[in-house]
């Protein structure tokens, strides 16, 4: 509960901070609408010369682009912008501040910095997702929701522990940010379904940078076509992932030389 | 023309010293085209094979050779003058290039230049390794092979100029971020990226021949597969040497009073 509460102030400071700039929501909003609009484009290009992509209708590929969007919006406003923060504080020795402090140092860094205007995205994501459901006709019922809500807190979590042990590679690497240029590089790729592309990028996808994760699998759950091993497989490897963080985060920690080093 | 070619080996030479030590991110800034090109490749691919083989007069793989071309063509003539002029003007960084006896462009042609140069090492290994994995249908006439080399220089030199020309709106507005998005938009469309030009409607053809995108990468790709006709090839290099004309052209006409707007937000 208490942490609930310290994501609410963060998300408070956040808003207040980039109120002060107002002309970025509308830059936000243009740069969202142009991105949906080039996804969009770029679905007709391809369903003008087919009638499925993988095995997907193109209902369900609007599906999947709304699973993307919001995922990236979630990324872009949490997830993103603190993991840059901390990897900034550990090269300018400013953790100091955040580690004195009496809450767990993980939690204050995984929330330390929001971008509230990413929301857009989120917001864009999910009027994809009603449009595609609606188009698709689907009946949602209460078993169908959960699926898609546990394996959208899966993909969420995946890709939450991810950014932590990249970021935490800062103790030792001081400067690990061009390293999540790679996640960007690939994250992008997921705006399809991963089924269409080689068996070893599909591999690399789901293991090495948890694309599949974050969004096929939810999609899936979405248009109804998770199997139950899929559903067990995200939650395991979102299990397994947090603790795997967390001990990596701990380790690393004991590296940390402070403000003077 | 002799100073100028003392100036530029100079400036080759400590460029080439100085991105050297910088090469792991270097590497790292290149994974993002392998990455787009294996998505768009299996895209069509996948399209390919879901209507038996064949898409409009593609085969996969012509798809692949398409692809495997377009990204190196996409590697030689690529510039990062657009995002790197909001940085130049709003941290200050522009005035110390401006105080120098020498026109701004021959740093970033030389930078340019040896970026490339430099990271042929890693892509060459990579169009070797996708050749092996997703075997292109790669059969060209030799007189193409042989056009292609003025192509692809005039496709480097007009978008270098029409990218640095536009980069300098940045001395007006400061913020180009959304800009330049616009523009990747549309180069992403009209320059064969996301499908090539043949599979686009009609419409959206018409406009590509229009505008400046389909030179620079669709047209010398669509020359090393050997799909142009030499009338084809000539008229695609008129094109070519009008857009380097006109960007030329604007770039002398704004420049001077660009550089008066100019006031280091940053300092």
């Amino acid at each position: 509960m208490n942490y609930l509460r310290l994501l609410w102030i963060f998300l408070r400071i956040g808003a207040m901070n980039e109120l002060a700039y107002q002309a970025n929501f509308w830059v936000q909003l243009l740069q969202s609408l142009l991105n949906l609009g080039v996804a969009l484009a770029g679905l007709a290009v391809i369903f003008s010369h087919t009638e499925e992509l993988g095995g997907w209708q193109p209902a369900e590929l609007v599906a999947l682009l709304g699973v993307f969007f919001l995922m990236s919006g979630l990324i872009g406003a949490l997830i993103q912008p603190s993991m840059q923060r901390f990897m900034e504080d550990i090269r300018l020795g400013t953790l100091d501040f955040t580690l004195t402090k009496p809450e767990d140092a993980q939690v204050l860094v995984s929330i330390g910095e929001v971008r509230i205007w990413k929301f857009l995205d989120v917001v864009q994501g999910m009027a994809l997702i009603a449009v595609a459901l609606v188009e698709i006709g689907m009946r949602t019922g209460l078993a169908h929701a959960a699926g898609f809500a546990l394996t959208l807190a899966a993909g969420a979590a995946i890709v939450y522990s991810f950014w932590l042990v990249l970021a935490t590679t800062a103790f030792w690497f001081i400067r690990a940010e061009n390293i999540l240029v790679i996640f960007q590089a690939v994250y992008s790729a997921g705006k399809y379904p991963v089924a269409i592309y080689p068996r070893w990028l599909k591999l690399a996808m789901t293991f090495l940078v948890p694309v599949a994760f974050a969004v096929t699998v939810p999609s899936e759950a979405l248009v109804g076509r998770l199997s139950p091993a899929v559903l067990g497989g995200a939650l395991a490897m979102a299990g397994g992932m947090l603790v795997g963080a967390r001990a990596f985060w701990l380790w690393g920690v004991r590296h940390y030389s402070g403000a003077s080093a | 023309m002799r100073g100028l070619a003392d100036i530029y080996s100079t400036l080759f030479r400590t460029d080439l010293a100085v991105q050297f030590q910088y090469r792991a991110a270097m590497v790292i800034w290149l994974i993002g085209r392998i990455v787009d090109t294996l998505v768009f490749l299996s895209v069509w691919t996948a399209v390919a094979r879901s209507q038996g083989g064949q898409v409009g007069d593609f085969t996969s793989g012509d798809f692949a050779a398409y692809y495997i071309i377009m990204m190196m063509m996409g590697h030689l003539t690529f510039t990062w003058f657009m995002f790197e002029f909001e940085y130049r003007v709003r941290s200050g960084a522009f005035s110390p290039l401006l105080l120098q006896p020498l026109h701004p462009i021959h740093r970033d042609i030389a930078t340019n230049i040896s970026y490339k140069f430099l990271t042929l090492a890693v892509m060459l290994p990579t169009v070797g390794l996708m050749i092996w994995i997703f075997d292109p249908v790669f059969d060209p006439p030799a007189w193409a092979i042989w056009a292609a080399i003025p192509v692809v220089l005039l496709a480097f030199l007009m978008r270098f100029f029409v990218e640095w020309a536009l980069a300098l709106v940045a001395l007006w507005t400061t913020r180009t971020a959304a800009a330049n998005q616009l523009y990747f938009a549309a180069s992403l469309f009209f320059s064969g990226q996301m499908a090539p030009l043949s599979l686009l409607p009609e419409w959206l053809q018409t406009l590509a021949a229009l505008l400046p995108f389909r030179w620079m990468l669709a047209f010398p790709t669509e020359l090393l597969l050997g799909r142009l006709t030499p009338t084809e090839v000539l008229w695609g290099a008129a094109a070519q040497v009008m857009w380097l004309g006109l960007s030329w052209g604007i770039l002398g006409a704004v420049w001077s009073r660009g550089i008066r707007r100019y006031s280091a937000v940053g300092s």
